[in-house]
């Protein structure tokens, strides 16, 4: 990758970092919903850079387009106000919390930053055309139908639990 | 390829997502924020599959990429419709105001 | 003829930077062109004159209302979220420019031989599009997903309940919609085999049984699709009830004045040029000719622009406007369906019909 491709890389990783961290300390949730769509949007040029536009437009056209505006309508539907701290996270339980991510971190990056991957495999042609063979080859057909099913249960079990029960 | 490891990087990256994500699970109040939170955990995942198809030079990571963003899409709109109707009953959002079924 | 040498980064970037200001320029200066435009067809439609003072025939309106427009009071009510005010125009704007960065003006222009020009440019042949993609239309469809954050986040900025009724009245509309107009374009997509616009465009030349090979006449259901979805997308008449003058007050830019209105005003009128020239391009066959033997060239794609655009005021002066609930009846039980059938109908044509390519399952 060229050297622009790497600063990019490095440039939307650390607003995605900044994002997160952002959407994890607002009070406000609807503050978070918008730090997170960002996340996702900085994801997404990842996901171009790292070889996939297929992806990196899917990302944006499902999450940031679709489920991240889901969200944004149940929290203005809701009028969700500013979180209240009060008891917030009790003291043992970010005690718990802290120690048990900084173990999950501890571990999952020392075999990623001692995994000694080898160079990217050249040749990577990452076309729509060869997604889609994959997706409708023997191998994921079935997946692929079987998700379009469950899509359909979501959507009907999605309208059946907001309603209004007095119906 | 120029010698900066992107993909190593962008694993790093994902970890990092994962955690901040997983610390946001444990220890915020509201539950829609809860639920967001669950969704960058997600995210997180499939920015490793990509790291890794890019890697490998496969494209399995991207379609099983496919398949995790549409049952995250899925699985967003129940779980929204259920907090949806959780408000109706206890007009909060408070995770800890949902105890009826703890013993 | 020599191949000419690849480009340099440099060189890359000035091509780059001639492309997206020539586009750019077009583009707005086609905007203020179809605010004036725009009034005098209503006008005539209406049975009036329209803007006829400001200059020969009002042709100095369009400066005249941007003059007006930079020196009105900028208003923001008192207890809106400041940052979230001043971002959501600037969203608006900035998610209907990026949809152009794809879409193709014309052919490549092989550039000439002059002595003007520097050596490295000439005999190159300059695409009339600012990039190229490969996933193209996914892109386009990317950033209209992208678009519907600014209403969400205007009608919420703004800390009134009408504004946040016609904010999410808005957004429900442009997604639902959004919904018709991808499934709109499967159909071109699968007889083009590609996502990329220059290879839809390639894939309507030619003529048969004297007409053209246009999307329009081989996907006319999936173009009225189009066009429906389109003006629902750009929230024109018949489908411009969440900025309605007569209900809910203004819709979500209630609150705004001056220029962050003008900017959601730039915002709707470069996404309805950016719709029409996909409608040229994925429908009509962008810059081809209608007539054999006629080449190619620019004006046919600018003609088809502009008709789709007189289309879009006509359509404006013509009908009334729905009511909130039978557009989304509309959109989700008639045109969804229908789009989907109409997929399902090009692939069992496509699978089974005369031209059967049908990929062997590995």
């Amino acid at each position: 990758m060229d050297a622009a491709g790497v600063a990019l890389f490095y440039a939307f990783g650390a607003l995605a970092l900044v994002s997160a961290l952002a959407m994890v300390l607002q009070r406000n949730p609807t503050y978070s919903a918008f730090a997170l769509v960002l996340v996702m949007c900085s994801l997404s040029v990842i996901f171009g850079l790292l070889g996939s536009p297929f992806i990196a437009a899917l990302q944006i056209i499902v999450y940031a387009g679709a489920v991240m505006v889901l969200f944004l309508f149940v929290l203005m539907l809701l009028n969700v106000q500013r979180e209240v701290p009060a008891r917030a996270a009790g003291g043992r339980l970010r005690l718990v919390a802290a120690a048990l991510v900084t173990a999950l971190v501890a571990e999952v990056g020392s075999v990623f930053w001692r995994a000694g991957l080898g160079p990217a495999a050249a040749g990577y042609e990452a076309s729509t055309a060869k997604m889609a063979a994959l997706l409708f080859s023997y191998r994921y057909l079935y997946a692929f139908e079987a998700t379009s099913v469950l899509i359909l249960a979501a959507l009907v079990g999605a309208v059946v639990l907001a309603r209004r029960s007095a119906q | 390829m120029t010698g900066a490891p992107i993909v190593q990087h962008a694993l790093l990256l994902s970890l990092l997502l994962f955690a901040i994500g997983a610390l946001g699970v444990f220890l915020r109040r509201n539950i829609i924020t809860v639920f967001m939170c669950i969704e960058l955990m997600l995210n997180a995942v499939n920015l490793s599959f990509v790291a890794f198809s890019r890697q490998l030079g496969s494209l399995d990571g991207q379609v099983l990429v496919f398949f995790v963003m549409t049952v995250a899409a899925a699985e967003a709109a129940v779980g929204l419709a259920i907090i949806i109707a959780l408000h109706r009953n206890k007009d909060t959002l408070d995770v800890d105001a949902f105890r009826s079924l703890k013993w | 003829m020599n191949e000419p040498l690849p480009l340099t980064p440099l060189q890359q970037a000035i091509v780059s930077t001639l492309q997206v200001l020539l586009i750019f320029a077009a583009n707005l200066g086609l905007f203020t062109a179809i605010t004036y435009v725009e009034r005098r067809l209503l006008a005539f439609m209406q049975f009036r004159l329209g803007p006829n003072r400001t200059g020969p025939f009002g042709l100095l309106q369009p400066v005249a209302d941007g003059i007006k427009l930079f020196f009105k009071e900028e208003l923001m009510p008192e207890s809106a979220t400041r940052w979230l005010f001043f971002l959501a125009p600037a969203l608006s704007v900035a998610s209907a420019f990026l949809a152009l960065a794809v879409v193709p003006y014309g052919a490549p222009v092989v550039l000439p031989r002059w002595g003007l020009l520097p050596a490295w440019l000439q005999g190159r042949s300059f695409p009339l599009q600012i990039a190229d993609l490969d996933v193209g239309l996914l892109y386009i469809f990317a950033i209209t997903a992208l678009g519907v954050y600014g209403i969400v986040m205007a009608g919420w900025a703004s800390n009134n309940k009408y504004t946040l009724l016609g904010g999410l009245r808005s957004s429900a509309q442009m997604f639902s919609y959004e919904l018709a107009l991808g499934l709109s374009w499967v159909g071109v997509i699968m007889l083009a085999g590609s996502f990329r616009i220059q290879d839809i465009v390639a894939s309507q030349q030619g003529f048969s049984w004297g007409l053209p090979n246009w999307n329009v006449f081989r996907q006319f259901p999936a173009f009225v699709i189009y066009l429906i979805a389109a003006t629902a997308e750009c929230a024109r008449i018949p489908f411009d009830l969440p900025e309605g003058e007569a209900e809910l007050v203004a819709g979500f830019h209630t609150e705004y004045s001056s220029m962050k209105f003008a900017m959601f005003q730039m915002g709707e009128y470069i996404n309805l040029i950016t719709v029409s020239a996909l409608a040229s391009n994925l429908f009509f066959g962008g810059w081809l000719s209608p007539i054999a033997f006629v080449p190619a060239s620019f004006f046919w794609f600018l003609f088809k622009v502009l008709a789709f655009l007189f289309f879009f005021i006509w359509l404006r002066g013509t009908l009334p406007r729905f009511r909130y609930d039978q557009l989304m009846q509309f959109g989700w039980k008639l045109l969804v369906p229908a789009a989907a059938i109409w997929i399902l109908a090009t692939a069992g044509f496509l699978a089974f019909g005369p031209a059967a390519r049908v990929a062997v399952l590995d």
